[in-house]
């Protein structure tokens, strides 16, 4: 059950991305020097390497850059997930982000589908974000 | 032109495997002490006489596997005054050869060994949990990643989309390495195998399929490497390390700069080929990390020895089997003969032995050129390393 399933250890980078996601917000990081955002957070800008940064909310629309529909679970924890879509979201803000597509039917899911982000609670602490089809 | 401290190979050992498992009891560093013996008498060398120890594994972690080279050295009673413990995943022996390359030409050591144990499929020890979600794989392990097989999938994926690549192209090379192994007496599986047999195997992780994944196994292996000039003295035909080079991008799959490009060996292979002064048509074996079937295909593409999108053509007709146009992973690989978790050691020695033409049944006539490419973490590093019959 999903107490079992293994749960992301909020660091001083990433703690407010999840708080917000906790909230119901997607919030990522945007460089203020070179104006991109980028995923995973991080405390300094993967592209220009400023530490000038802060977290913004952002559409929570993208699509499905790729994905695999996992047939075998990532150990016992997700047996009872099986089959169930991981895929790398690329956000419009343009970066990437691993998530899980809700669906009833994986076999629909494609790379370039239209996706939104959802949130999905699995703790008092952690919320995930995931993604529907629109 | 030639150089007395010019890097040579002089000698390879592995452990005898029985059903993916050690035959020898011993512990991990028991078999690594086991192939490391082997492999310097072979070379007419001895321990005592091993200043550079040079090793990568997943033993002992977290504990003395910490510091992997250090416990390694004092179980071998031996004290190296070069050492190396890069770990990038399985093609860290790649880099390890190109290390040992540098600290020998440099004179900071004159005989360099390379050590690999895995007992992992004895302890039945391979983590199917997926990675502590702590750092970056906390933004991927919670999702029910499968590690490290769902990374690959996404990137053959990606792969099929931008390209038309189809899961037959990849089940080419799964055919084409059982060939190889049914050539290979100390290849784990030697059952016929066909482009249906793959296909119709179970799915993992779309669109791998179980037979696209690489075994699990035991395994230890050894090299040692020293300067053309001391290898004169030796009873051995040497090897020589011609060139090497590598690279790394990310680890998470998220953070992979392109899915269906293999930037690291795009790099690592460039370098190595530029360094040796040898084109693609010089290469007579080819010796590529296949942990899944993507795995090589991009490589193929990335090293230059086709275009990229044109791999699925390329490994086609079965052109890398035994007989075909482009001999490559001639033991059988990691998807037919072991796979013990870091699997680059283990086409080093293959490499070393197809040139010392050694190779019996699957001997490749008139192998004077290898090129040998490791890849590690998911899809993360490459290294490539150029080898010459002496």
């Amino acid at each position: 059950m999903s107490s079992e399933k293994p749960l992301p250890v909020i660091d001083h980078d990433s703690a407010p991305y999840w708080e917000a996601a906790r909230q119901g917000r997607l919030d990522i990081p945007l460089c203020g020097d070179c104006g991109k955002h980028h995923f995973y957070p991080r405390s300094v800008c993967p592209y220009c390497h400023s530490d000038n940064l802060r977290f913004e909310t952002v559409s929570g629309r993208g699509e499905v850059h790729t994905f695999t529909i996992a047939r075998r679970p990532a150990g016992p924890a997700f047996a009872d997930d099986v089959p169930y879509v991981v895929a790398l979201i690329e956000l419009e803000e343009g970066p990437r982000m691993m998530s899980r597509i809700q669906t009833d039917d994986p076999e629909k899911v494609h790379i370039g589908a239209k996706v939104e982000v959802t949130f999905v609670k699995a703790t008092d602490e952690v919320t995930f974000p995931n993604f529907k089809i629109i | 032109m030639k150089n007395g401290r010019d890097p040579v190979i002089v000698g390879v050992a592995d452990a005898a495997l029985e059903g993916g498992k050690f035959v020898t009891k011993a512990s991990v560093l028991g078999h690594a002490a086991l192939v490391a013996k082997a492999a310097v008498e072979e070379a007419g060398l001895e321990l005592s006489d091993v200043d550079g120890l040079l090793t990568a594994g997943m033993w002992g972690v977290p504990g003395p596997g910490q510091l992997a080279t250090v416990t390694l050295g004092e179980y071998l009673n031996i004290m190296p005054t070069f050492v190396d413990g890069t770990n990038i995943g399985g093609s860290a022996f790649e880099a390890h050869v190109a290390h040992a390359a540098m600290a020998l030409r440099e004179g900071y050591c004159e005989v360099a060994l390379i050590v690999y144990s895995s007992d992992q499929k004895s302890l039945r020890s391979r983590n199917l949990g997926g990675r502590p979600s702590v750092l970056s794989m906390q933004h991927e392990t919670p999702y029910g990643m499968p590690t490290p097989v769902g990374g690959y999938a996404m990137a053959a994926q990606r792969h099929m989309h931008e390209y038309g690549t189809t899961s037959e192209n990849l089940a080419e090379i799964a055919v084409a390495t059982r060939k190889w192994a049914q050539l290979n007496p100390d290849a784990t599986r030697r059952d016929p195998l066909s482009i249906d047999d793959v296909l119709s195997s179970t799915m993992i992780s779309e669109p791998l399929h179980l037979l696209d994944c690489c075994l699990v196994t035991d395994g230890a292996g050894a090299i040692v490497m020293t300067t053309a000039e001391r290898a004169k003295d030796l009873e051995t035909k040497p090897v020589a390390v011609k060139g090497y080079g590598e690279a790394h991008t990310h680890w998470a799959i998220g953070e992979m700069p392109d899915l269906a490009r293999l930037l690291p060996a795009q790099r690592a292979g460039e370098r190595a080929m530029k360094m040796a002064g040898v084109s693609h048509s010089d290469i007579d074996v080819v010796e590529i990390y296949d942990s899944f079937t993507i795995t090589v295909l991009l490589s193929l593409e990335a090293l230059g020895f086709c275009k990229t999108g044109e791999g699925g053509d390329f490994v086609s007709g079965q052109r890398t089997a035994p007989g075909g146009a482009f001999p490559m992973n001639t033991s059988g690989g990691g998807l037919s003969a072991l796979h013990p978790g870091m699997f680059g050691m283990f086409l080093l020695i293959e490499a070393a032995r197809q040139l010392r033409g050694e190779g019996g049944e699957r001997q490749v006539e008139g192998a004077e050129t290898a090129l040998v490419h490791g890849t590690g973490g998911t899809l993360s590093s490459g290294a490539t390393v150029i080898l010459q019959k002496d």
